[in-house]
């Protein structure tokens, strides 16, 4: 017999005659309101995260001023990002295109990455990529130290439940919650280990 | 199971010796009060915690009673999106499945995630008799490896070790592994994360293999997801070429949503967090990876064959039970004697490994159950009742099998009880004042054997109040004594 058909019979013999469980979801429910982004902000700077929220219409701004205030110079941005967030980038800083795809190497020797976002979650901070449209594969926001990410208003929900619902679990996702960090020295937080050191959020009200 | 415990003293001597180590002691318990606090608080901010709490319950209970047909539903969607599935029934075959992967990929260093499944199957050890280096990058993990140490949390292995200990470790071992630490090496947590980011950067951007756990396991999508703080995780996940997971067959949830109940009694349980930096998730090959899935029993049938027992495969590895456990803040990890200590370790590693050795027939009493990890547990393992389970089914020496036989006897009835402490009364002079003699050793090496009295309550009440309406209920004093021997 194979292990596989030995761990089936094995379970098959331990759980028989067990009772059916019922699953009962008393929990706060999927809300149907759009998530603030006021506290969105808040929470995600809890994280020690930058957080810029202006209008759509300033966006392009915002995100020039992020990049020219961290000396960004090689920029790594995805496929179809929004065009018009770029717009106020000095023409000395070098976009990087992944097409064909950079090399980990190449994507070490960045200053930094721009990119949207699936989804975002106001109460705990966190940011969602789905490897969608101006978001590009995994390993764009997570080689280069310093990652700017546009959030739209609309992306913005509540809770969990809310993103969990939102989010087709066929692509590749990252959920991040503030710059890379670590609890593993005598338990106190530490922002920036092996991921991007620094998150900027520009919040496009 | 890991070899590496094997001939452990019991865990009364482990603990007498952790005991004595006051800066073990003192790096504990900084470490566990700043995370129960830190847990504390944000827990609160859940209105609706109890109800999630139940919900995560009644969800990993439902994966127990219908876990073949999950698993299978789980195979299905990873095959579907181009993950190979192995099941592997015990750590030997683990060892041998992730070994024979790697060694066809032509590669001879790989890199993990921190994962304790690959802990418990020693797959470190296995992979390095092949000729294959398997390099951690979890901050503890990695700080563990270094210093040739056992970890000792399931959260952060190398909670036993301070600032300037680890400053130490890296010091004097990361040339050995790669990159070295710098001479100037400060022992500032910061400085120490540094380190430890040049010194995996370079191995993070070459290595063309990884291998991780997983937190959990999707079965109706085949999603894979990885919780974790650092980056490494997502590293090792993202970057290679071929990726291994080796995850328990325990550690499926049935649907998508599911994860909706999971992704806030995690982060918020374990490192005290509204939600941890990163979490990963994919689905079978992914960005041009390979990628499989291993699957591990290891042991876990046999608990699932325990009514009682089988509650202990809810746990999903967060190690609240851990930071609020009176034992485990004043003994640490490695007097367990197990890559699972604390509460879920006492209940878990004995079942997973049987009660064979002294060590394990130990661990179930390696608690003063009082209760505290049952109440932070996300999902609601009620750790003492399976300790006192477990009690039951240890073996016991014959003497103490014995007295409980005699005691048993002696209670069971409240005229056995009365004439029993007559004759203890008048022979109440022969009693050793400290030590008992013979088996009873054993108990009186800790405590002061009791006073015996001259004559029981209930004699005492007979002789002096019988019949005097001003006290106590004369007309139910024979009835009362039918109930039992409480009073007495």
């Amino acid at each position: 017999m194979s292990s596989r058909e030995a761990i089936l019979a094995r379970i098959r013999s331990a759980v028989a005659g067990a009772p059916a469980v019922e699953v009962s979801r008393g929990y706060r429910p999927v809300r149907s309101e759009p998530g603030s982004a006021d506290l969105f902000a808040e929470r995600v700077r809890d994280y020690r995260a930058v957080v810029r929220a202006v209008p759509e219409s300033e966006v392009a701004a915002a995100v020039a001023a992020a990049l020219a205030e961290r000396g960004v110079r090689r920029l790594v941005v995805p496929e179809e990002l929004p065009g018009g967030w770029l717009d106020a980038v000095p023409a000395e800083v070098e976009p990087l295109r992944d097409e064909p795809p950079l090399t980990a190497a190449e994507l070490d020797r960045a200053d930094g990455v721009v990119t949207g976002c699936a989804v975002a979650i106001a109460e705990t901070g966190t940011i969602v990529l789905d490897a969608g449209p101006g978001q590009g594969r995994r390993a764009l926001t997570l080689v280069p130290d310093y990652h700017l990410c546009v959030v739209r208003a609309d992306q913005i929900v509540p809770g969990v439940p809310e993103a969990v619902a939102r989010l087709d679990p066929a692509r590749p996702m990252t959920w991040i919650s503030g710059p890379s960090a670590t609890s593993d020295i005598e338990l106190n937080r530490v922002e920036g280990v092996h991921g991007p050191r620094t998150l900027e959020v520009v919040i496009a009200l | 199971m890991n070899t590496a415990f094997l001939g452990m003293p019991s865990f009364p001597r482990n603990a007498e010796k952790a005991l004595r180590d006051s800066q073990l002691r003192f790096n504990l318990r900084k470490a566990t009060h700043t995370i129960r606090a830190r847990r504390g608080a944000v827990v609160a901010e859940l209105a609706d915690w109890p109800e999630l709490r139940a919900a995560g319950r009644a969800i990993k209970d439902d994966v127990l009673c219908n876990l073949d047909r999950y698993l299978l539903q789980a195979e299905e969607a990873v095959t579907r999106a181009g993950g190979k599935v192995h099941w592997a029934s015990d750590a030997a075959e683990a060892d041998r499945i992730v070994t024979d992967l790697v060694k066809a990929t032509g590669e001879t260093r790989v890199m993990k995630v921190k994962s304790m499944a690959t802990q418990e199957i020693g797959l470190n050890e296995a992979l390095e008799r092949e000729g294959v280096t398997a390099y951690e990058t979890d901050l503890a993990e990695l700080i563990v490896q270094l210093g040739d140490d056992w970890p000792s949390h399931i959260l952060v292995p190398a909670i036993h070790r301070n600032r300037s200990e680890i400053r130490e470790i890296f010091l004097e071992h990361m040339a050995q592994w790669g990159r070295p630490a710098p001479d100037d090496l400060a022992d500032d947590p910061r400085t120490l994360a540094e380190a430890a980011r040049l010194h995996l950067r370079e191995r993070f951007l070459s290595t063309n293999v990884g291998i991780s756990g997983a937190n959990f396991l999707i079965a109706e999508t085949g999603t894979l997801v990885v919780l974790e703080s650092e980056g490494n995780g997502r590293m090792c996940l993202t970057l290679p070429r071929t990726l291994i997971s080796v995850v328990g067959i325990e550690k499926i949830l049935p649907t998508w949503r599911d994860l909706e109940v999971f992704l806030q009694l995690l982060p918020r349980s374990s490192t005290g967090e509204r939600m941890n930096p990163y979490t990963s998730m994919w689905t079978g090959a992914t960005e041009g990876q390979e990628f499989h899935l291993v699957l591990l029993d290891n042991g876990r049938t046999t608990v699932l064959a325990d009514e009682i027992g089988r509650q202990a495969l809810r746990c999903i590895r967060c190690s609240a039970c851990l930071n609020v456990c009176p034992v485990y803040e004043r003994v640490g990890g490695h007097a367990y004697g197990s890559v699972y200590p604390g509460p879920i370790g006492a209940i878990l590693t004995p079942q997973l490994r049987g009660m064979a050795s002294e060590l394990d027939a130990s661990l179930p009493y390696a608690s003063s159950l009082c209760g505290a990890c049952y109440d932070v547990c996300p999902v609601a393992i009620d750790i003492p009742e399976v300790l006192v389970h477990m009690r039951s089914k240890a073996p016991h020496a014959p003497a103490e099998r014995f007295g409980l036989g005699a005691a048993g006897w002696v209670l069971d009835r409240p005229v056995r009880l009365r004439g029993a402490q007559r004759v203890a009364g008048r022979l109440r002079g022969l009693v050793p004042k400290s030590h008992l003699p013979g088996p009873g050793a054993a108990w009186t090496a800790t405590r002061d054997v009791p006073d015996v009295p001259a004559e029981s309550f209930r004699d005492w009440w007979r002789r002096t109040q019988k019949g005097d309406e001003r006290v106590g209920r004369p007309d139910h004093s024979e009835s009362s004594e039918e109930v039992g021997g409480e009073l007495a």
